[in-house]
């Protein structure tokens, strides 16, 4: 049973267990307009919540994607390498960037539900 | 042209309502809202502009006239001639030239276009179009160094707009008689449908096409017109960018500057060979010397041999590690399918194959010094 919440920065995160999913909203991918690269962190490395972990670029610009939640990357989606566009396409299902085994469940409670992420789509 | 937004103090061109009305993402730009991309996106706008038509309000751009009051053409030529590098006393009827405003070093203040009037009639005027972020300073700084006898005029009741790429004449063609026939940078008035225009062959994309100069007050009839070809798409600033990036042309506040001379700039062709000799233009000193003997640093193409695309400000090194310059330009190149961008590299290093490094987030990624531009020119030579 997956649990989605949402951050402040406009990223996803598909909770299972003790491993997140985390890619950016469809909101997010339409203010970025096309994107062109996306630099994805190693397997293995540690992210801190709220610190730099991947960089997304489009035509106009660069923008750091933050880690939601502390703890191990323990997968990235590669195919985003051949076609980042994916992300475009599908922001928030295989344009997925990073899985995450997280060490803190605390964290999850910072997060936004969808409810409450539309709501702060809608301020924005 | 120039109405205060309501809102804030941007300016909006006459073309305004209609980007809003295309549902374009606008922001601000040399102080207009402008429009950076429409629904459609850069990408597809970029490739449009490639493989058919791309339609640009660049109105925000400085039109102007500058007249000798004599009525004669080496009047206004040797007036102009002392603040750019350019051959103007030359130009024929109808022809237009690029060069460059330039500042006591020979750094550059503006990069301008610059037509002698089609007509013998209206010998003793120049047309310029600048760049509007800098239109103001230009025009205070030609106005300044004018000789008695020769006046410039602002031309802020007209519109400018581009349209360009292969399918770009035949998109024209029924509407302006006789545009089909111009040469590459040829210029003359003419009629759109019947209202009075002035057109160019030329562009900012590296494609084939024309820029329409026309009243305020017409300017959506005209852009409602080559719209409503469907061989035509509407393309916003950010495309605008990455046509001219592949294209190898400069992005003034960027690529050129007040410390970047037109030797080290790649510009040398655009200055004429009778100035060469005489010189008389501001910086010549700089810029003769950089003719004779080369320039300490050139603008060059550069491909970075990865995907990730380098942004102006990245550091360029040499193969061992040495700072050897920085980029100006940069990004995603649409038509090329992959990073290019262009800055200055000390000399030694400009040779197009010369390998570089770019300094990424903290990474040396591999790249090449490449000849620009990027992708060939669709100019109608004629």
């Amino acid at each position: 049973m997956s649990m989605l919440r949402f951050t402040k920065d406009h990223e996803w995160v598909k909770v299972d267990g003790d491993e997140a999913t985390v890619g950016i909203t469809d909101y997010a991918q339409s203010q970025l307009g096309d994107v062109v690269y996306v630099e994805l962190p190693d397997v293995g490395r540690s992210v801190t919540a709220g610190g730099e972990a991947a960089v997304v670029e489009s035509v106009k610009a660069a923008s750091e994607i933050y880690a939601p939640l502390t703890g191990e990357v323990s997968a990235v989606n590669d195919a985003l390498a051949d076609s980042p566009s994916t992300v475009n396409d599908d922001a928030e299902g295989s344009g997925w960037f990073m899985k995450i085994k997280f060490s803190d469940k605390g964290e999850l409670d910072e997060l936004m539900d969808e409810a409450a992420y539309k709501a702060f789509v809608e301020e924005q | 042209m120039a109405e205060a937004d309501d809102t804030g103090e941007l300016l909006l061109t006459p073309l305004h309502a209609l980007h809003v009305a295309l549902g374009a993402r606008m922001v601000p730009f040399a102080g207009y809202d402008m429009p950076v991309q429409y629904p459609t996106g850069i990408i597809k706008e970029h490739t449009a502009t490639r493989v058919s038509a791309g339609l640009f309000d660049v109105s925000h751009m400085g039109q102007a006239h500058l007249q000798a009051e004599d009525g004669r053409h080496e009047t206004v030529s040797a007036a102009l001639e002392t603040l750019i590098p350019a051959e103007i006393l030359g130009l024929e009827h109808g022809q237009q030239r690029y060069s460059q405003l330039l500042n006591a070093d020979g750094g550059i203040l503006d990069d301008l276009m610059v037509t002698r009037p089609a007509s013998a009639a209206d010998d003793g005027r120049l047309l310029l179009v600048v760049n509007a972020a800098c239109k103001e300073a230009d025009y205070a700084h030609i106005a300044a160094k004018l000789p008695s006898g020769v006046s410039l005029h602002r031309l802020d009741d007209r519109a400018l707009i581009a349209i360009q790429g292969p399918k770009a004449a035949d998109a024209v063609a029924p509407h302006v008689p006789g545009a089909a026939g111009m040469a590459f940078m040829e210029a003359r008035p003419g009629t759109f449908d019947g209202l009075d225009i002035h057109l160019s062959r030329s562009g900012y994309t590296g494609e084939d096409g024309y820029e329409i100069s026309v009243a305020s007050a017409h300017a959506e009839t005209v852009w409602n017109t080559l719209a409503g070809d469907e061989r035509v798409s509407p393309v916003g600033l950010g495309a605008r960018d990455t046509l001219r990036l592949e294209a190898g042309l400069c992005l003034y506040g960027h690529d050129i500057d007040e410390t970047t001379s037109p030797v080290e700039a790649g510009l040398l062709w655009s200055i004429g060979k009778r100035r060469r000799e005489e010189g008389g233009f501001p910086g010549a000193d700089r810029i003769l010397r950089e003719i004779a003997d080369g320039p300490s640093r050139r603008r060059v193409g550069i491909r970075p041999s990865g995907r990730a695309p380098a942004r102006e400000g990245t550091q360029i090194a040499d193969t061992d590690g040495n700072g050897i310059g920085t980029v100006t330009s940069g990004g995603f190149g649409p038509t090329v399918g992959g990073p290019v961008a262009m800055g200055y590299v000390a000399t030694e290093f400009a040779k197009p194959g010369t390998a570089l490094q770019l300094m990424l987030r903290g990474r040396a990624e591999p790249a090449e010094v490449v000849k620009l531009p990027f992708v060939p020119p669709g100019f109608h030579r004629g």
